[in-house]
């Protein structure tokens, strides 16, 4: 194979000399710059992804979305648009057999908080409340056009720090003060290593920075999308886009109350995701049209769709403040982190936590402090995105970074290498470090640019002269209550306070921290708002709720110890 | 809805086939003729991913109407290969030029327009005719190596 | 009109698979009679060579020659359950399980092998071209073709594994945090270099040098897909894109390519790679992830690298010209660094 290096200085390079006795093994497949197995299919144009599935009699579905923020739907008037050419079926939130979920409920993390096509309220702009389905995409759109929706439009909030201020409107009545409830306890994600107030008192320079990262579309190449059809033996065939096959087909089973072996899931192909293809939207209503009306159904997003319909990364904001020594020692760091979720919890409630886990960035800090909020807000909600709940605060940490370089007069890689964690630290998440290459990264770019380091820093090691003191826990950790919420199960991260697992089953509504006495009466106990919708009846005892539902984990799994 | 019939060239072979009011000649190749490998992209002529060759241009399959292929050369990157495959196929598996591949075929026939007409383009010449095809996973170096390798002939057939 | 070049720099570590694990990943190997092997997953192929990589591991895995193995994803009627491909946790968790099904089944085609050759299974080797020979004595040997036919015609054996691989689900205390994220960790080093047009705002990338730290390069075109094409993401979420350029208003977003901004192949800088391999404890041959890291560290370096060129700090993405311009309006011009 030729190894002509790319034009204008694209070159890569195998430092094999870094960890060569960690590599002692000779290996035969490993390592070779093997062609692509899907290559030949690539470039002949036959790689087979989702929508190169033909069918006889294909049926189109597009929705009917909200044009407000938010708004309440007094009535959806269909019939003009029943009667329009090739229109086969009109499908709303009745339609669906279980029209609440929540993505991660397969992994009993979060409330079920989202309808599939909503029957009462919107959170969003663009937000879906019917379906048509015809004969052709062009028929699908006239019909949508003709859909009447009575809209009351309802106040709404699009700023991650006025939804969480008090009496800002509730994206959702589950979470009043329109921020997710962690481990039933407490209203944002704690990180508490060490005395990060007592550290900033010691600390020569105090440096603080606040980051705003953007809202970012995925913008795979392939638009999201599935087509279903009727298999034999009344099973249903679902070609898909999805990133994660039996995600999508643990949501269709939730939602339409079906058994997995009646999903038979096709995918696998897809034309690029970088995240946006997780949410599991697409499988269930094309299924859900399949079975209404007995054909071929395709439900794929247009692009205009996927760039503001299709779930974002969110934007995220970080309040950052480092305590840091004359010499370039980071002795304390602290961090307030706003996700905005959007509407709805998609995967923002785990990002946070995985957020947490990274804090702070790839440092070895004695003091480390933050409080991470997910934040509803009424937006397009926001889900997982390359990089997913570390690329926006690595941007945080990263821009501070030369700012603490500034602030102590020192090069910005000498900084990172001073304070770069190496094997066997104790990190802020409790657990020690290994298999650290910080270090050996930093040398080689500085190398490479040229960039001149004082002796003592060239000559560090990740496998050197860690642990020890740097293995040690904090003396004292600071700990506090603040943010305490009520009326969700304790042992979970965001369980609403009912008797039964079942979310469908009626339960007192949550309580947030009460809103500051300017917002009215305390919230604590406060009685359901006025507009809040009745809860849903419990399912009949003929069909159990969880019937058909795929769980990837056990309740316990995520019960504290 | 009425129905026309369209009669045009394929990768050299005669077709016929009937296109409905409105089809545009991405659908029509996809569904009506059942040649899938322009991809949709967007629907707007912003990405490229249908690119295809009429008489010899390359045209974006999602913005002409399927009626305009009456009497025309049709050229997809279905019909790339012969008995072997083309150079750029070639130069495109050598340089790992794809990934997902949902660009792949467009920019392909991107790069055979250019090369039809121009065989020996220069970097910038190679940059122009593939700026109107998104590519979201390569960062596109390795797409312009490849056609590079075929331009400059490190890569032939 | 001057411009501005200026260096920045940024590091980052990134955790591979999902936070607190409990995403488990499974994998089928079986062989048909004449010794060629199908990895029947469920997992997804989004570019990201989720196919091919499998098909190494398998075969590096077997002994066999990377032409008998076929990855066949992803049909839920055939490949057994797999979390997804997110969270870079495809080549670490579905490796792994690969490697499992795959030691399951190159142990019977051994036995296969030593029946035939009335040796002990032991006392086999394989030579990745497709021959199993006794240690030590090359000419004892017998083809995997001939092994797999033994066994399905005559001895009655199943050629055949499954795989399964879990980093058990963590728990994360309310109060402190503490957790167990994850189990291994890539890394990432990159210097920026920019030019800044003080009259016009703009900000091009003219160049980018790298070091990342990849457990190990299970397949080195496959590394520098992820890596340069990764890069570019990021040089594009750092001065180009996003769905709200109003955020956290939600007028004039992009509807169409036209309107949501990404650097073309006219938009490119050049971008020198080092790869370093520590390999992972826990890593399918200490391989990690290095899909989602690579674009991280470009965000940061290239708000650096601005600051450097002129003594703006953009904190909020992203770099438009517009805050460029009001950053040196405020500044009452450029203010070069050159820190680098």
């Amino acid at each position: 194979m030729t190894e002509t290096p790319m034009i204008g200085g694209n070159m890569i390079d195998f430092r094999k000399e870094f960890f060569a006795d960690e590599r002692p093994e000779k290996l035969n497949e490993i390592g070779k710059p093997t062609r692509r197995q899907d290559i030949t299919g690539h470039v002949t144009g036959r790689s087979p992804f989702y929508d190169d599935h033909l069918f006889e009699g294909l049926l189109h579905m597009r929705c009917v979305r909200s044009p407000h923020h938010a708004a309440r739907i007094r009535r959806i008037d269909t019939s003009a648009a029943e009667r329009m050419p090739g229109v086969q079926r009109i499908v709303l939130g009745r339609d669906v057999p279980r029209n609440l979920n929540t993505l991660l409920s397969l992994l009993d993390f979060g409330i079920d908080d989202e309808p599939i096509l909503s029957t009462d309220r919107v959170r969003y702009k663009g937000e879906p409340v019917a379906a048509v389905i015809a004969a052709t995409d062009a028929q699908a759109r006239d019909a949508v056009a003709a859909i009447r929706v009575e809209w009351e439009p309802l106040p709404h909030v699009l700023d991650v720090e006025a939804a969480i201020k008090p009496g800002a409107p509730a994206v959702l009545d589950i979470y009043p003060n329109n921020k997710f409830a962690y481990h039933g306890k407490y209203d944002h994600q704690k990180l508490r290593y060490g005395d990060v107030e007592t550290a900033f008192r010691q600390a020569d320079h105090v440096v603080e920075g606040r980051y705003q990262m953007s809202p970012i579309e995925q913008a795979p190449v392939e638009t999201c999308g599935a087509i279903a059809a009727p298999e034999q033996n009344g099973r249903w065939v679902c070609y898909t886009s999805t990133q994660a096959l039996f995600f999508s087909l643990g949501t269709a089973a939730k939602v339409l109350e079906m058994p997995s072996s009646r999903l038979h899931f096709i995918g696998g192909t897809v034309g690029g995701g970088f995240g946006g293809k997780v949410d599991s939207i697409h499988e269930p209503m094309a299924i859900l049209g399949a079975m209404l009306t007995g054909r071929p159904v395709k439900f794929m997003w247009d692009r205009e769709e996927e760039m503001q319909v299709g779930a974002p990364r969110g934007a995220e904001l970080w309040i950052v403040k480092d305590g840091v020594m004359r010499d370039g020692r980071i002795i304390a760091r602290q961090f307030t982190g706003y996700f905005d979720s959007g509407a709805y919890t998609r995967l923002s409630s785990y990002a946070v936590i995985k957020c947490v886990g990274h804090l702070p960035g790839p440092y070895t800090i004695p003091n480390v402090h933050a409080n991470v909020y997910c934040v509803f807000t009424n937006r397009t909600p926001a889900t997982a995105m390359r990089g997913f709940g570390i690329t926006g605060v690595d941007f945080a940490i990263e821009a501070h970074m030369d700012k603490v370089a500034e602030a102590v007069g020192m090069n910005p890689i000498e900084l990172r290498l001073l304070n770069a964690y190496r094997d066997g630290d104790m990190k802020a998440h409790r657990r020690i470090a290994k298999n650290c290459a910080l270090i050996e990264c930093c040398q080689v770019v500085a190398e490479k640019a040229g960039v001149k380091l004082a002796p003592h820093l060239a000559a560090l090691a990740s496998t050197r002269d860690g642990g020890g003191d740097r293995a040690r826990l904090p003396a004292h950790t600071v700990t506090d209550e603040n943010g305490r919420v009520q009326g969700y199960q304790p042992w979970s991260y965001a369980r609403k306070n009912a008797p039964a697992r079942d979310p469908f089953v009626g339960a007192p509504p949550p309580v947030q921290p009460p809103r500051a006495p300017a917002a009215g009466t305390p919230a604590v106990n406060a009685p359901p708002r006025a507009d809040q919708p009745p809860p849903p009846p419990p399912p009949s005892p003929a069909s159990p709720p969880r019937q058909g539902a795929l769980r990837f984990s056990s309740l316990s799994g995520f019960r504290r110890r | 809805m009425a129905l026309k019939p369209v009669t045009f060239t394929l990768n050299g072979n005669a077709k016929a086939a009937f296109t409905e009011d409105g089809q545009n000649l991405l659908d029509f190749l996809r569904r009506s003729v059942g040649d899938l490998s322009p991809k949709y992209g967007c629907g707007q002529g912003g990405c490229g991913a249908c690119t295809v060759l009429m008489d010899g241009a390359p045209v974006l399959a999602c913005l002409t109407l399927a009626e305009a292929a009456q009497g025309a050369r049709i050229e997809t990157a279905a019909g790339l290969a012969g008995a072997a495959l083309h150079p750029l196929q070639e130069a495109f598996m050598e340089r790992f030029a794809a990934q997902c591949g949902y660009c792949t075929p467009g920019m392909l026939m991107a790069a055979r327009a250019l090369l039809d007409r121009n065989p020996r383009p220069s970097r910038d010449e190679v940059i122009e005719a593939i700026s109107g095809n998104i590519c979201r996973c390569t960062g596109y170096e390795p797409i312009i190596a490849a056609i590079l390798d075929v331009a400059e002939g490190r890569v032939r057939a | 009109m001057t411009v501005h070049r200026g260096r920045g720099f940024a590091c980052i570590n990134y955790p591979i698979g999902m936070n607190l694990g409990g995403d488990p990943s499974q994998a089928l190997v079986h062989s048909n009679p004449d010794g060629k092997f199908t990895v029947a997953l469920s997992a997804i192929d989004l570019g990201q060579g989720m196919k091919s990589v499998t098909r190494q591991i398998a075969a590096e895995t077997l002994g066999v020659p990377i032409e008998d193995v076929y990855v066949d994803t992803a049909d839920s009627d055939t490949g057994p359950h797999d979390m997804g491909s997110f969270a870079s946790r495809g080549t670490h968790r579905m490796g792994n399980a690969v490697i499992m099904a795959a030691q399951e089944a190159r142990a019977v085609m051994l036995e296969a092998a030593a029946e035939e050759l009335e040796v002990d299974a032991a006392d086999l080797m394989t030579d990745g071209r497709g021959n199993i020979h006794v240690k030590g004595a090359p000419s004892r040997s017998i083809t995997t073709m001939a092994a797999a036919q033994a066994a399905q015609f005559r001895q009655g054996r199943t050629i055949a594994g499954r795989g399964i691989f879990l980093v058990p689900l963590s728990e994360v205390d309310p109060e402190t945090g503490e957790m167990t994220p994850v189990t291994t960790f890539a890394h990432a080093a990159m210097l920026v270099s920019v030019e800044v047009d003080d009259e016009t705002g703009e900000v091009t990338v003219t160049d980018m040098q790298s070091a990342y730290e990849v457990g190990r390069a299970l397949n080195p075109r496959l590394v520098e897909q992820q890596l340069r094409g990764g890069a570019w993401m990021g040089m594009s979420h750092a001065a180009w894109e996003t769905t709200e350029p109003h955020y956290p208003s939600r007028d004039h977003g992009p509807v169409d390519f036209g309107t949501y901004l990404m650097p073309g192949p006219g938009d490119l800088a050049p971008h020198h790679i080092s790869i370093l391999e520590r390999p992972a404890a826990d890593g399918p041959f200490g391989g990690k992830g290095p899909g989602e890291m690579c674009a991280n560290p470009v965000l940061p370096a290239v708000v650096n690298a601005v600051y450097d060129a002129v003594g703006v700090r953009i904190d909020s993405l992203p770099v438009t010209p517009e805050k460029v311009l009001r950053g040196l309006q405020a500044n009452g011009g450029a203010r070069p660094r050159h820190r680098l």
